[in-house]
């Protein structure tokens, strides 16, 4: 790669890509992560979608957007503001310009940037003339153009001609970070591997846009980032709903029992139902039912029938499901409920990201109705706690409510891929055949658990339903102080998960003088904001929960060593009520953002650093 | 699909019955119904375990509890997703689902027409008799219009449900109908829902001797019950009446009956019932007749073989485990693109 330009090493760098729906920014975007990842990049991307499927060309709300932060550092989270910003009209540049680093390098298709354009997106005065892009490094690439001319021998109509432009954005990005054509070209072959006409048009584009780079003067400077220091070993690029879906997949083999998934498709959860659906070869059934309710109804049969049964939905979903998640807690079933978290109430904002379902996760039902909530807090762990989700409703039998989110599900980070061999095994609360002890509602010591009698086992035939149950025996029991030994039992059942799971880890100092608390998807902004106050020599901790209900059994040392003690959610607040109830004896600052965003690092640290300041 | 696992020992009747006390009303249909199902197991031939009942809410839903296989009482409405979890899960299982007109039709009404659609093979019991027994008298989705209950002092303005209409509007491939009180005629068809492969639906006329009393007492009055119904059997003639004078004919498109030897009908002008059409026009004129005009239709109405949801699946998961090189997790984990980094 012999260049004139200087070539500068960054340490970790964000690049958003953005354009009409129908502009290929996802694909533009995923190739340039794989690409990454190739080369031994740390990663973690976001896409943005808009929730119209194609709005009108053009405009704001059309623009659909894919980040990406790669590192030669650990990354985290997909980054506050891009360092690169690709806009492929006048409305990608529109909704972008606030999400870009002062003196960012933004390329453009200028073939987009005219009047009519303009207009579409808003613009009342062109940007170019108004000083907002003034201290940018604004590359003017005629992107269209140059795309139909380059495709022109292969006879394609315009319009699939310019379905190849976002290759011409792909090759000016290799060239701008020193990237190999090859593993470019690779992805293509992939993606297109049955349209040979097509692989060869978009590999052609490719090249003329690394090569129109290396010709314009406009790139003085290139980058570089070099492989990550701390990841070694076997790597998959990775989103949070395909985790946990393969986390399901991974529990259902360890425990021998095949996986059902009856669920609803729902805006951001559907890709789990999705991809459970395409695993038929791995004995997997997925059951698309006609509402959330059958959905979860026909995973309590499978449940029933002696299958590991599990749900998945978003918020609107979850309300849906509440009546019947009492059944599997009156039924003592096992049962996952994946809640995809998203903005609400109501329809809400389904495209965007929430944490505001975790007070209806605990307590959205009739009765006393316990039930153990977990969550995930990186796309890739998502797989864990699918897995985690797993095995506790198992061997628990209770249902489990994983909460992860819009920004985990759809985010994607680099995966250590893991045996599924050395899990930990999950052990299965059978009944032997015929045992003449047998009683359905006879609990176990250790778990507090029934056992798991199924349908087609010979000699423990019996009734279950959602009519309170006699201790024990599992008959219908109207019986006053029954009713208060069951609902104690249950209770007691789910807070003795408390026993089997592990403690409250805490990055940094426990005597720190401030302790952020989160949980769940917050934690790639929140160890980030927090690992650079660090560096900054700031006496600041992070205690990132994915246990809900029950806390760890340390949650009490944990909040207590500490000066002051921050919960950051984006919400209003619930994991801090949740605390304050279970541990009322501390004090609890807040912080909350709900905007359908995950936090960003600086407005973090800014709340951070004013807590210290006002400490000393 | 593998058949299910059926009798290995002769089992009877008593085989069935549990110890439990059966709480539904004295005189309530109910008590026919389970002792007719609890005798037509036997012949029907699962061995015990292998049959679940499930059922909704609604006093008809208390009918697991009084059988002794495995049993599942849901939750209001949901019988049927229950159920259609249960039969997917595990084909080998014969699947019954005990439910109510409120319970299917109204509250359950999504549940019930996607099963149909689906063609899962679950035998349905339906309970109408036409009110909300356990909530003590509102009127249902099959109460006929301008009843006077609890809930329409002046009388319903609300049109009925009939459950034959519904189940072949959803595809449904296997219908029927039977009164409380004719266990041979209960025993028949129970056995036939049994044998169909597919969504079988019962509709059992069934009396509420507290809140709907006699509901159903001119179809099924011991004075009227030769004429006003007609028992259809498979292949054979449309005849009815108390004199076994009475057919059914198809004259411009329309059912009518007619009196053998008058007006120049014979025999050879009536109706020969067939079960087995895979078109429901005939199906669904039979289920629609009503009285004064037309006797009631009685029997299997409807039982057409066709595919069925579970068959279906696993056909696939037998075709995608032999076609794909991915064979566990492990294999999934390591496919697509994987990086090694040094």
């Amino acid at each position: 790669m012999a260049k004139n330009a200087k070539v500068i090493e960054l340490e970790e760098v964000v690049v958003k890509f953005a354009g009409d729906s129908g502009d290929g920014m996802q694909l533009t975007g995923s190739q340039f992560s794989d690409t990454s990842a190739f080369i031994g990049n740390d990663l973690s991307t976001f896409p943005d979608y808009p929730s119209e499927i194609r709005a009108p060309g053009g405009t704001v709300a059309g623009i659909s957007g894919f980040q990406v932060h790669i590192g030669h550092k650990e990354v985290h989270s997909p980054g506050d503001q891009a360092d690169v910003l690709v806009a492929m009209n006048p409305a990608a540049l529109k909704a972008n310009m606030k999400w870009v680093k002062d003196g960012a390098t933004i390329i453009i298709d200028i073939d987009n940037f005219d009047n009519k354009h303009y207009k579409k997106a808003g613009y009342i005065e062109d940007p170019f003339e108004d000083g907002s892009l003034d201290g940018y490094n604004v590359i003017k690439a005629p992107i269209t153009t140059l795309t139909r001319s380059t495709v022109k021998e292969f006879g394609l109509d315009n319009r699939t001609a310019d379905k190849t432009k976002n290759q011409f954005v792909a090759g000016l990005l290799y060239w701008l970070f020193n990237r190999d054509l090859k593993i470019g070209e690779g992805f293509l072959v992939e993606k297109f591997g049955k349209k040979p006409e097509l692989v060869k048009a978009n590999i052609k584009v490719l090249h003329e846009g690394y090569n129109y780079a290396e010709t314009i003067e406009a790139m003085s400077t290139t980058f570089l980032v070099n492989p990550a220091r701390k990841k070694k070993g076997l790597f998959r690029n990775i989103s949070g709903n395909q985790a946990t879906a393969w986390g399901l997949l991974a529990a259902a083999e360890n425990m021998g029992k095949p996986l059902f998934l009856g669920s609803y498709p729902i805006t951001p959860a559907s890709e789990i139902l999705q991809e459970i659906s395409s695993m038929k070869h791995l004995g997997a059934k997925s059951f698309q039912a006609e509402d959330e309710i059958a959905g979860i109804c026909s995973a309590i049969g499978a449940s029933f029938a002696g299958r590991l049964a599990a749900t998945s939905t978003s918020g609107p979903g979850l309300a849906l499901k509440g009546e019947s998640i009492g059944l599997a807690v009156m039924t003592e079933l096992p049962l996952v409920i994946v809640n995809v978290q998203r903005g609400g109430p109501s329809t809400g904002l389904p495209t965007k990201t929430e944490q505001s379902d975790m007070m209806q996760a605990l307590y959205g039902r009739n009765g006393e109705s316990p039930v153990v909530v977990i969550a995930a807090s990186t796309p890739a762990n998502c797989f864990d706690y699918a897995y985690k989700a797993s095995k506790i409703a198992i061997e628990h039998m209770t249902p489990v409510i994983l909460l992860t989110d819009g920004y985990l599900a759809n985010g994607s980070e680099l995966w250590h891929i893991p045996d599924v061999n050395d899990l930990p095994d999950i052990e299965v609360p059978t009944v032997e055949d015929n045992d003449p002890n047998f009683q359905p509602y006879h609990r176990r010591p250790d778990k507090l658990a029934r056992l798991w009698a199924i349908p087609g086992q010979e000699g423990l035939r019996h009734r279950i339903g959602g009519l309170e149950k006699a201790d024990i025996t599992g008959e219908i029991s109207h019986d006053p102080l029954n009713h208060q030994i069951m609902v104690e039992q249950r209770d007691a059942k789910v807070r003795k998960v408390v026993e089997f799971i592990p403690d409250q880890e805490i990055i940094g100092a426990p005597d720190a003088d401030l302790l952020v608390i989160g949980w769940g998807g917050t934690y790639g902004t929140l160890i980030t904001a927090v690992e650079e106050l660090q560096e900054e020599g700031k006496s600041v901790s992070l205690a990132q929960f994915n246990y809900i209900h029950p806390l760890p059994g340390n949650t009490r040392e944990v909040l207590k060593g500490c000066k002051k003690r921050i919960v950051c959610e984006l919400n209003l607040g619930q994991f801090a009520s949740h605390l304050r109830m279970e541990y009322p004896e501390f004090e609890y600052l807040k912080y909350n953002k709900i905007q359908g965003l995950p936090f960003m690092i600086s407005e973090l640290k800014s709340k951070f650093n004013q807590i210290l300041e006002e400490l000393s | 699909m593998s058949e299910a696992p059926k009798n290995i020992v002769e089992l009877t009747k008593a085989d069935f019955k549990i110890g439990q006390p059966v709480k539904w009303c004295a005189g309530c249909g109910g008590h026919s119904v389970l002792s007719t199902v609890q005798g037509a197991l036997p012949e029907i031939g699962y061995k015990k375990e292998n049959i679940v009942f499930v059922s909704g809410i609604g006093c008809s839903s208390r009918f697991p509890y009084y059988i002794n296989t495995y049993g599942f009482h849901g939750m209001h409405g949901r019988a049927a997703a229950i159920a259609s979890g249960i039969k997917v899960a595990n084909p080998e299982l014969s699947v019954w689902v005990v439910t109510g007109d409120g319970d299917l039709m109204a509250i359950g009404g999504n549940h019930f027409i996607h099963i149909l659609r689906r063609n899962i093979d679950v035998n349905i019991l339906l309970f109408n008799n036409k009110i909300y027994g356990l909530t003590k008298g509102q009127y249902s989705p099959t109460t006929p219009k301008g009843s006077v209950t609890k809930t329409s002092p002046d009388g319903t303005i609300e049109n009925p449900f009939n459950a034959g209409e519904l189940t072949m509007g959803s595809q449904g491939a296997f219908f029927a109908r039977v009164v409380d009180t004719e266990p041979k005629m209960m025993r028949e068809v129970s056995i036939a829902a049994a044998e169909n492969k597919g969504t079988s639906v019962v509709e059992v006329l069934q009396n509420c001797i507290i809140f709907a009393n006699q509901v159903h007492k001119e179809i099924t009055g011991k004075d009227v019950r030769a004429d006003h119904q007609i028992y259809l059997k498979h292949g054979e003639p449309m005849i009815f009446g108390a004199d076994n004078n009475k057919g059914l004919v198809m004259e411009k498109g329309r059912m009518k009956a007619v009196t053998i030897g008058e007006n120049g009908y014979t025999l050879e002008n009536i109706l020969v019932h067939d079960v087995k059409d895979p078109d429901d026009t005939t199906h669904y004129m039979l289920a629609r007749m009503s009285l004064p005009e037309l006797p009631v239709a009685m029997g299997v109405i409807r039982s057409y073989e066709t595919t069925v949801y579970e068959s279906l699946l696993e056909d696939q998961i037998t075709e995608a485990k032999a076609q794909s090189k991915i064979k566990t997790v492990n294999d999934l984990l390591h496919s697509g693109h994987t990086f090694q980094v040094e």
